[in-house]
């Protein structure tokens, strides 16, 4: 019978099948994070042994201070004492943990893939939502709770429900001016936050198939922010060209795709030929719209909840509706996350800001300290430096506000991560989700806006 | 920390008349740094039910009586979405929280629930919007979960069908947790690592 890509990784790691559906899989790679302290808490409060600690691997990021290297360094105690737990946690079970001082620390979701950690055909899990990124890579990757990973540390398994199967498929070309991420986000902005709930999407098509792997990370980065389960490329010549020679690559590994005649649950198609690129001007990450076009006003919205939504998330973001998305005066810019933080991203980036100046405070933030290194040894640094912006160490950082670093109150942030959630810069903070390439721009106008060509 | 067992339970409930509500609003990412403990209590809902001073929000439901007794939450569409923090279950819990009623869950966050005894009750939007508009008329009226009949009861002797996963069910009906259960499956896992595995390191089947 014909397999998706997802039902070929799927059946080859079903350990045991219940009655009812439910799934025990066999997990080959477990990435965890500081935050990681409640389910290993939850196993100590269980006497029981990491049972497969060369499967699992730690990154230091959500803490991570972005203007330091050293542990000791970070003043907040409770900060530094949730890093030094995770370095204890992972000694303990005789884990690698790529912590501050590693020269390979980086975003999960970035080193991870980039280390070759993430390969083809594999399961993938971590205790964080945005684990479908791996999905890249031609890997099924779910974000899991604390006390799954406590489960995945105890049995290397996780219990899964299939979940059903959706297939995305950009036709077309993408213009230029616009990236991945104005793909997801033009996806959400059409689907819904919900659009893909309990899926598993499969991104395919001809716009997909011409993005590097790094702009095809940034896509799954986002599968979760339409509700989605996971995301998922299947991999091929890029994937095999971009994952050859890295620290832990597998010398081989066989094609892996969806038959021609595998059937979807479902399936949407966006023409990638009409897709501008886009900015958030709301609180949840559907609520978005080209930089060229409007707000959208309230009264506008297709149904009652709808509306009431709207109103709700423009009185936060500070706007009326109706004006133009380019008319938005911002605070500052974050170039970061593990949604465009990549060395592709930080190019994009750059390629905007060489030779002008700021207006705006900008943070830069790559993805890796790897990512880091290669940027620096081709001169983004300085021409990041020399247009006024902080160029820092790998984390987090303002995506998430966990280091201590946050956006003030009211103030009004372009940012390159995934979530314009109420707060999630910091409290009363407003979000305008954006690509790297529209930040940059965006930094240079002190407005929302795209970089011009 | 295994769960107790669920069976009945019955509470006031309160409307929560909002949709989309993440876990970054159920608990904000500064707070969950501490270990779970009887502060998670003043970590539910932290920016919606305290000012930037710490003062509570008069206008916020939970911050009003009778709604300040509640064990149950209406809530809109897609309660619980965004980031995986179970912290987020942690804070409902140590607020009386022990099921919410909403049109839909995000998936993570729907998981988490269930593995901490706090059942995610998935209903039709009408119903929900129904059960809302009934206890903004009544406040301080009840509703209660029967997870052994999978029904949800409301004070005006309406039974509301819902479902959730068998597996997840039996470990909240015998206040059991998945870890265990798995672990009788050890040689099955073994028998994958010994059997499977190389054979699909050498390239995915
Ligand atoms: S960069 Fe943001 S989204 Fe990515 S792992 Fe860190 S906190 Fe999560």
């Amino acid at each position: 019978m014909a397999r998706t890509l997802f039902a070929r990784i799927w059946d080859a790691h079903v350990v045991h099948w219940r009655d009812d559906g439910l799934c025990l899989l066999y997990v080959d790679r477990h990435y965890f994070h500081e935050g990681s302290f409640h389910a290993f808490n939850m196993l100590r409060a269980r006497g029981l042994k990491v049972r497969r600690p060369d499967l699992s691997f730690g990154f230091g990021d959500h803490y991570a201070p972005t203007r330091a290297r050293r542990t000791d360094a970070v003043a907040d105690p409770e900060i530094r004492g949730i890093i030094e737990t995770f370095e204890a946690n992972a000694r303990a079970a005789g884990i690698r943990a790529f912590d501050l001082a590693d020269p390979d620390q980086g975003i999960v979701h970035v080193a991870g893939p980039e280390l070759g950690l993430t390969q083809p055909g594999m399961t993938v899990v971590c205790g964080d939502s945005h684990t479908s990124t791996h999905g890249a890579l031609g890997a099924l990757a779910f974000g899991i709770g604390a006390s799954e990973v406590a489960h995945v540390l105890a049995t290397q398994t996780i219990w899964q429900a299939m979940p059903r199967q959706m297939r995305v498929s950009f036709t077309g070309a993408l213009p230029a001016g616009s990236g991945a991420k104005d793909m997801a986000l033009a996806l959400i902005a059409a689907i819904g936050t919900g659009g893909a709930a309990g899926s598993a999407i499969e991104f395919a098509g001809p716009a997909v198939r011409a993005l590097s792997v790094e702009a095809r990370l940034t896509l799954c980065n986002m599968a979760i922010e339409a509700g989605a389960r996971t995301g998922m490329v299947a991999p091929d010549e890029v994937t095999r060209a971009w994952l050859a020679g890295r620290p832990f690559t597998p010398p081989g590994w066989a094609p892996l795709a969806s038959d021609a005649e595998a059937v979807f649950d479902a399936e949407v198609t966006l023409d990638a030929a009409a897709i501008a690129p886009m900015a958030s001007w709301g609180t949840s990450p559907e609520e978005a719209a080209p930089l060229s076009g409007r707000v959208p006003r309230a009264e506008d919205a297709p149904d009652a909840a709808r509306a009431a939504a709207w109103r709700h998330s423009l009185d936060y973001m500070g706007l009326s509706g109706g004006e133009a998305m380019s008319d938005i005066r911002i605070d500052r810019v974050f170039l970061g996350s593990c949604t465009n933080a990549r060395l592709d991203d930080l190019r994009a980036a750059a390629a905007v800001l060489r030779g002008r100046r700021v207006a705006v405070p900008m943070l830069v933030s790559p993805g890796s300290s790897a990512v880091k290194r290669a940027a620096e040894a081709e001169g983004l640094d300085r021409v990041f430096a020399d247009a006024g912006a902080a160029w820092e160490e790998s984390g987090c950082s303002l995506c998430v506000s966990m280091n201590g670093d946050s956006v003030g109150e009211g103030q009004r942030c372009a940012s390159t991560s995934n979530r314009n959630f109420v707060g999630r810069q910091g409290r009363g903070a407003r979000t305008h989700l954006v690509s790297p390439a529209s930040a940059a721009a965006s930094a240079l106008a002190g407005r929302l806006v795209a970089a011009e060509g | 920390m295994m769960p107790e067992p669920f069976t009945t339970f019955e509470a006031i409930a309160a409307p929560l008349d909002l949709h989309n509500v993440d876990t970054d609003q159920i608990i904000p990412a500064r707070l969950m740094r501490r270990p779970r403990d009887e502060r998670y209590a003043t970590y539910g809902f932290h920016d919606l039910r305290f000012d930037a001073g710490g003062a509570k929000r008069p206008d916020f439901v939970l911050n009003r009586a009778p709604f300040d007794q509640a064990g149950i939450l209406v809530a809109g569409r897609n309660f619980g979405v965004g980031s995986s923090r179970e912290a987020a279950v942690y804070a409902l819990l140590a607020l009386g929280i022990r099921a919410v009623v909403a049109e839909g869950f995000g998936d993570i966050f729907f998981g988490n629930a269930l593995k901490n005894g706090l059942v995610p009750v998935r209903l039709p939007g009408p119903v929900v919007e129904a059960l809302r508009a009934g206890l903004h008329a009544a406040p301080g009226a009840w509703l209660a979960v029967d997870l052994a009949a999978l029904l949800l009861r409301d004070a005006a002797g309406a039974a509301h069908p819902f479902t959730i996963p068998n597996f997840a069910r039996d470990c909240l009906l015998r206040g059991v947790d998945e870890i265990g259960l798995t672990l009788t499956l050890i040689a099955e896992i073994e028998a994958f690592e010994h059997h499977l595995m190389p054979s699909r390191q050498a390239g995915a089947s």
